[in-house]
């Protein structure tokens, strides 16, 4: 027999540790508590039992894993944070001395510190990585366009920016973008990415308002590790595909790099001033060309180097297809089919060449048309990068964001760039002409949301997946037919209309429960009747023949012994089944709703419109 | 005295200050020139200037003064003062060295030997003249004396010669200087002006500049602390020894960066191109992290790991562009406006743009990413395993209704005529008639299957009860109303068993009243038109009676009291004519009382509890809780193993007296409070009714076999009646042959459903 167990000394009680005392035994301050939660990826837990976590003390404290928190104690980050704690305190003594020759020799050796280690501790495995990316890739995404402050310095600005445009082409490279969707907030992306769902948003391009009281600090921190994270990412991403990493366009060669003599210039002084300004000068030439490097590369027009070549990719993935494990045939001819539709989606704007005109949102628009293969220029007064002028004869589309255009050419579509989106979003090229320049645009449809059972279709998604599902003509015909016989009717008279009210009335009780129909009916008799009681006191009512609709019948029943197997339901289980039938309740109301206001919707349209013709 | 000697000192020790020329406290005229020139390119205030003025004009005057007393005086001290403008400014300092050595003597010796030195040179205004030591008063009062003060050493300062108002009237014509002499009154001596002096007066009284020599005023000035580095030194002083020694706590400072230096402590500051050189490198930092070859240790701590919800993907609501249906009407967005941030289903307003050009940037972009940081880092996890559960598995697995018939299920019958609510009804035991009480003093008898109202009696006061004889053989019915119970004969059915209930009644003799003085219960027959009426018996009670129940074999009966204290429960003996009073002490306030179908004994319930009590051992066999907070009503089944409680908080519980004193089951079916519960006697059914209008039909089949669990499943819900005053229905009975129910209702119907 063991030793009787004590209380407090296993269990929840040891395994939590709240912050106060996490604090207190890492022996740092709460700021770069924080800073180091946020950098390593600590966050508080919720015990399962807050009373015995808190040693009988039940209020509501932050807890932390304790081993979370032991795992915290060897981090080399806290020496870092005192060194900066010592750096600091130096530099304000000799700012209060105004020793300011002291200051600028303290703030060179400013203390560094490195988060590559936390990048392999979080994401033992790069697909841990991946799937970790979205909020990663949408904050650097929002850094990017940051102005420099005193928070966010330019250098800062610019790796974020680099580290996007190199995602960026990546995604272009390995043909994995998926789905685009253009809402308010910005602009969402999906990627897959390693078998992983990427998703995350860029904002729209116009200026939006800085907010004061948002810490941009813990936002900067984030990033910090983020940066780091990313780049490691896209290292790793960029090695899968054979790229380069700091990735190379396909055109430079190496004649841009720069050769150094370093033997020369240190003899004399005047030849060592002299040399002093070559390299000044070569550096400022490596920087514009590194600047010129970077517009090109974030143009995205380009294809990037690959380190080796000659091996044709595609050929070694169909031999490795037929190696995998099942043997059904039917599912392999699945697969097949599943890859080739992959494989066209993936393609989706080859040969086709684009023009995006000045107004349409430039790196967007040339990220998805590349992601699918589509070839892109703009005008060469707008950005680095451009490949062909306006005038080209091949140009297919032409991306247009306004009301009209002066010149147009008869060879090429000219679309607005929903129609982009909306392609994709499809896995079709869209017939173009509802996209056209100036005209009204189709609603834009979220491409994340899968309906379920019960939940509102638009009317849009319906047409859209019997598109997809092939049976587009015959809706689009009978569509078209309705409309013609509508407009037929209208044309006609108006009785042909009070008709088709009538009509729609009487579907709309049909719809209803029975039960109004009885009262209707009984009302009507109740009137009836009042008119007979006027003539005369006593009389028979006509009989009415009750209808006996076996199927309603049935309807009912079960309704009613679903009811009352409902007050059945033991005590237990009855909160979790309200709680169900409560959100199943509420969605079928919204998708109600939602139903309700299209018909009003489109009941009025269609009376605008005889109005029209009339 | 003292300061000015202070002055002097200072001006010794600093050499370079003197030979600067910066003659501030050397009361020379030219070199106060240099002063107020010094002020006026420094643009001094213009006290200073004022001040400086001042200084000048007393030390002039005392100049003067010396000129009286030493005629030789006057031209010694131009000559230097002219020598020493010319002289170097190092000449000129040994000078004032000099002066300043001798001062002291020169006091002293002022009267005696005026020519040695020009000891006034330096004089200040601010000291008092020290040839006259009498002070600062009316110099009248040495009118009358030979002397007119005492020097410094205590001896009298004789008078001078002086002529009388006639010399001086003479000396206005005679004298041509008369107009430019002074006469000091300190020292009673006349004071012939100079000519520079005149001119200075008239300077002066000019408001011009004392001297008006430009040249002077304006003579260039040389900076001689200038930031150009001079090969000759200032000052001829020596360097101190201080600069020939090497500094101790230099060497200390410089031992410890040696120090420093050799343990690696201190680097050497990198040059601008190494720190590019660094700042590059760290741009291009990354390196290959996740091998493919390498095997990664999946730790515990890893398994542990929660990983942070991931946001939820937009809607078709958040498009820039969505389908109509998903903008908000006018009262959606008042809605959404007027909720709090945190209550929004969504947090944006969704909005239509006719194309992409339009689409203005995200205003709350930053905060909610800023905020989706903040859940990630502050915001606590817990992992929770979502339970996809159908909620059809939750409903318990019951058989079907359909199979568990006979039941009513449709309303066939309503009962009408009474004018106020029905409280009562009952059912006679051949399941022919049924008799209801009302609210309206009244108690109708009505045929089961015609709904008729075969007869209409009209009592004094609102009916509380009515139960009819469960003996099938007489046809007897017992009324309630206030404190009276009437057994009375209804008159309607077989003649012969009418008659054979009056045989019966008749028969029936009082026993001694001997025992029924405690009980206080007066039994008298009825006679005379009551008798025709059909009342045949009357008891009268000492306080309200609010129920009444009659023993299955229909010869015994109870009565509640619930204002009777001790005497609240009372049994009383039909053939007999006998009430006892089977308690002698109250357990709260008696709600219902039943008695067992077949053994003796007595449920009698109170607010909480049910007390079962055996009446022939006169003890308390049970106490069973009811776990409800009022009990309303009570039925007790037929076989009488089972009792169902209702309860005025809408539970209605079901006991196995075998099981335990703590309900079976508690249900809660109804949503208002329950008035009345009952069971069939042949099919095993009960019912609730209550204020919610509704009658629920629950089948409750008890097994023989003790392992299997009673059934209990509600069947029916029955409706029809309608609430009034918040009352839905008051009383429900089953018929006693036939699968149907009736119900009272405070909407002054009766309803049979079948």
């Amino acid at each position: 027999m063991g030793r009787a167990t004590k209380k407090g000394q296993s269990g929840a009680a040891t395994a939590f540790v709240h912050r106060t005392k996490a604090i207190k035994k890492l022996q740092i301050s709460l700021k770069d508590f924080r800073r180091l939660c946020i950098l390593k990826g600590i966050y508080p837990v919720e015990p399962r039992h807050r009373k015995k976590a808190g040693h009988g003390n039940q209020a509501p404290r932050t807890y932390y894993m304790m081993k979370d928190i032991q795992f915290l104690l060897h981090e080399p980050l806290i020496d870092k944070f005192r060194e900066f704690k010592h750096f600091m305190k130096r530099l304000t003594r000799a700012y209060g001395r105004k020793n300011l020759s002291a200051v600028s020799r303290i703030r060179k050796n400013r203390p560094k510190y490195k988060l590559d280690h936390i990048v392999k501790e979080r994401y033992p495995t790069f697909i841990d990585a991946v799937r970790d990316l979205d909020d990663c890739l949408s904050m650097i995404f929002l850094f990017a366009i940051f102005p420099s402050t005193k928070i966010t310095d330019t250098r800062f600005v610019q790796l974020c920016r680099r580290l996007s445009v190199e995602f960026l082409h990546y995604v272009i490279a390995s043909k994995s973008l998926r789905k685009v969707f253009i809402s308010i907030k910005g602009i969402y992306y999906q990627a897959d990415l390693f078998g992983q769902q990427v998703n995350w948003i860029v904002p729209h391009s116009t200026g939006f308002a800085h907010p004061t009281d948002v810490d941009y600090r813990v936002m900067k921190t984030f990033v910090e590790f983020y940066t780091t994270l990313l780049g490691f990412v896209n290292y790793k991403c960029y090695h899968s595909i054979n790229l380069h990493y700091p990735p190379q366009l396909l055109l430079d060669s190496s004649e841009e790099k720069v050769q150094e003599d370093p033997k020369v210039g240190k003899r004399s002084r005047k030849r060592k001033n002299a040399q002093l300004e070559k390299i000044q000068k070569e550096r400022e030439k490596r920087f514009v060309e590194r600047d010129t490097v970077e517009e090109r590369l974030s143009a995205l027009t380009q294809t990037l180097q690959k380190t080796n070549t000659g091996e044709p990719e595609e050929d070694i993935q169909i031999d490795e297809f037929p190696a995998s494990e099942t043997d059904d045939p039917e599912l392999v001819e699945l697969a097949k089919q599943e890859r080739d539709k992959l494989s066209k989606f993936q393609n989706l704007f080859k040969g086709l060449k684009f023009f995006l005109n000045r107004e349409v949102p430039r790196e967007t628009l040339v990220f998805i048309i590349r992601s699918f293969g589509g070839e892109v220029s703009w005008h060469e007064s707008q950005a680095v990068g451009y490949s062909y002028p306006e005038t080209d004869e091949k140009i297919t589309h032409q991306i247009v964001d306004r009301p009209s255009m002066e010149k147009q050419y008869l060879s090429r579509y000219y679309v607005q760039p929903q129609w982009v989106f909306d392609s994709v979003n499809a896995q079709m090229l869209l017939p173009p002409a509802d996209y056209f320049i100036g005209v009204t645009l189709p609603p834009h449809l979220s491409p994340f949301v899968t309906e379920q059972e019960g939940d509102y279709v638009p009317p849009e998604k319906q047409a859209l997946l019997n598109r997809q599902r092939g049976i587009d003509e015959d809706s689009e015909s009978e569509e078209v037919d309705d409309d013609e016989e509508e407009d037929g009717e209208g044309h006609q008279s108006d009785d042909s209309s009070e008709e088709e009210d009538e009509e729609g009335e009487e579907e709309s009780d049909d719809d209803e429960a029975p039960a109004t129909k009885k009262q209707k009916t009984g009302s009507k008799g109740a009137n009836k009747q009042k008119d007979v009681a006027n003539t005369s006191a006593m009389s028979v009512e006509e009989g009415r023949v009750e209808v006996d609709d076996p199927g309603r019948r049935q309807t009912r029943q079960e309704a009613e012994e679903r009811r009352l197997a409902e007050m059945m339901i033991p005590k237990k289980k009855r909160r979790l089944y309200n709680k169900i039938m409560h959100s199943k309740k509420k969605t079928s109301q919204e998708a109600r709703i939602l139903k309700e206001k299209r018909e009003a919707i489109d009941m009025q349209k269609k009376k605008d419109k005889k109005q029209k013709l009339t | 005295m003292i300061s000015s000697k202070r002055k002097l000192d200072a001006v010794n020790k600093n050499n370079d200050i003197l030979n600067s020329g910066v003659d501030l406290f050397v009361n020379e005229p030219p070199d106060e020139e240099d002063v107020s020139d010094q002020d006026e390119d420094s643009s001094s205030s213009d006290d200073d200037n004022v001040n400086d003025d001042g200084d000048s004009d007393s030390s002039q005057y005392s100049g003067l003064e010396e000129e009286v007393a030493s005629s030789s005086l006057d031209d010694s001290s131009d000559e230097e003062e002219q020598g020493s403008d010319s002289d170097d400014d190092d000449d000129d300092g040994e000078d004032l060295m000099l002066s300043d050595s001798v001062d002291n003597i020169a006091i002293g010796t002022n009267a005696k030997e005026p020519a040695v030195v020009d000891e006034y040179e330096q004089d200040s205004s601010d000291e008092e003249d020290i040839r006259n030591t009498v002070g600062n008063i009316p110099m009248e009062w040495y009118k009358n004396y030979k002397h007119i003060g005492y020097d410094i050493e205590g001896r009298k300062l004789i008078k001078p010669e002086h002529g009388d108002n006639l010399d001086d009237f003479l000396n206005k014509a005679d004298d041509p200087n008369y107009w430019r002499t002074v006469h000091n009154r300190l020292t009673g001596q006349n004071i012939v002006l100079s000519e520079e002096d005149v001119q200075l007066v008239q300077n002066l009284l000019g408001k011009t500049h004392p001297t008006q020599s430009t040249e002077e005023q304006y003579a260039p000035w040389v900076d001689w602390f200038s930031s150009e580095v001079m090969i000759h030194p200032l000052s001829n002083r020596p360097e101190h020894k201080r600069s020939f020694i090497p500094s101790k706590w230099e060497k200390l400072k410089v031992g410890q960066m040696v120090h420093a230096l050799k343990m690696g402590w201190m680097k050497p500051s990198k040059t601008q191109e190494e720190q590019e050189k660094e700042e590059e490198e760290q741009d291009d930092k990354f390196y290959m992290i996740w091998n493919e070859d390498e095997e990664t240790e999946i730790s515990k701590r890893y398994r542990q790991h929660i990983p942070a919800p991931k946001t939820s993907l937009p809607g078709h609501a958040e498009s820039y562009n969505p389908p109509p249906e998903y903008l908000f009407t006018k009262e959606e967005e008042q809605k959404w406006r007027d909720q709090e941030p945190e209550q929004r289903r969504m947090n944006f307003m969704p909005q239509k743009f006719s194309n992409l050009r339009t689409v203005p940037g995200y205003s709350n972009f930053i905060r909610e990413r800023f905020e989706r940081c903040l859940d990630l880092y502050l915001c606590p996890r817990q992992r929770k395993t979502r339970m996809n559960v159908d909620p059809e598995d939750l409903i318990p697995r019951l058989p079907k209704p359909k199979d568990l018939q006979p039941f009513p299920t449709t309303q066939s019958l309503v009962y009408l005529g009474h004018t106020d609510m029905v409280r009562c009804i009952s059912v006679d035991p051949s399941g022919q008639w049924l008799v209801s009480g009302s609210d309206d003093c009244s108690v109708r008898v009505w045929e089961v299957s015609t709904g008729r109202c075969m007869k209409t009696l009209t009592v004094k006061e609102k009916v509380k009860g009515i139960a009819w004889n469960p003996n099938p053989a007489v046809c007897l019915l017992a009324i309630v109303w206030e404190k009276t119970v009437v057994l009375l004969n209804p008159g309607v059915g077989d003649k012969l068993q009418l008659s054979n209930t009056d045989n019966m009644l008749a028969s029936q003799t009082q026993a001694e009243s001997s025992a029924d003085s405690k009980v206080a219960v007066s039994w008298s027959v009825c006679e005379g038109s009551e008798h025709d009426q059909g009342y045949r018996l009357k008891l009268t009670h000492a306080h309200d009676v609010s129920q009444f129940t009659w023993h299955s074999k229909g010869d015994y009966f109870a009565t509640v009291m619930p204002d009777g204290q001790t005497r609240s429960v009372l049994i009383h003996q039909l053939s007999r004519r006998r009430s006892q009073n089977p308690f002698s002490k109250s357990k709260g306030s008696v709600q219902c009382v039943r008695f067992h179908p077949l053994r003796p004994f007595l449920f009698v319930a109170t607010q909480r509890y049910v007390r079962v009590y055996n009446l022939l051992k006169q003890e308390l066999s049970k106490k069973l809780q009811a776990n409800c907070k009022w009990v309303s009503s009570m039925a007790v089944h037929a076989e009488g193993d089972n009792v169902i409680l209702g309860s005025y908080d809408s539970k209605m519980s079901w006991f196995d007296l075998d099981l335990s004193t703590k309900p079976y089951q508690t249900m809660k079916h109804h949503k208002k409070a329950i008035r009345q519960v009952c069971y069939h006697k042949k099919y095993p059914l009960f019912a609730s009714a209550s204020d919610d209008c509704s009658l629920i039909v629950c089948h409750g089949r008890v097994y023989n076999d003790m392992l299997q669990n009673p059934l209990i499943v509600p069947v029916k819900v029955l409706r029809g009646h309608k609430a009034e005053k918040g009352v839905g229905i008051l009383d429900c009975v089953f018929h006693p042959s036939q699968p149907w129910i009736f119900s009272a209702g405070a909407d002054t119907t009766i309803r049979l459903y079948t």
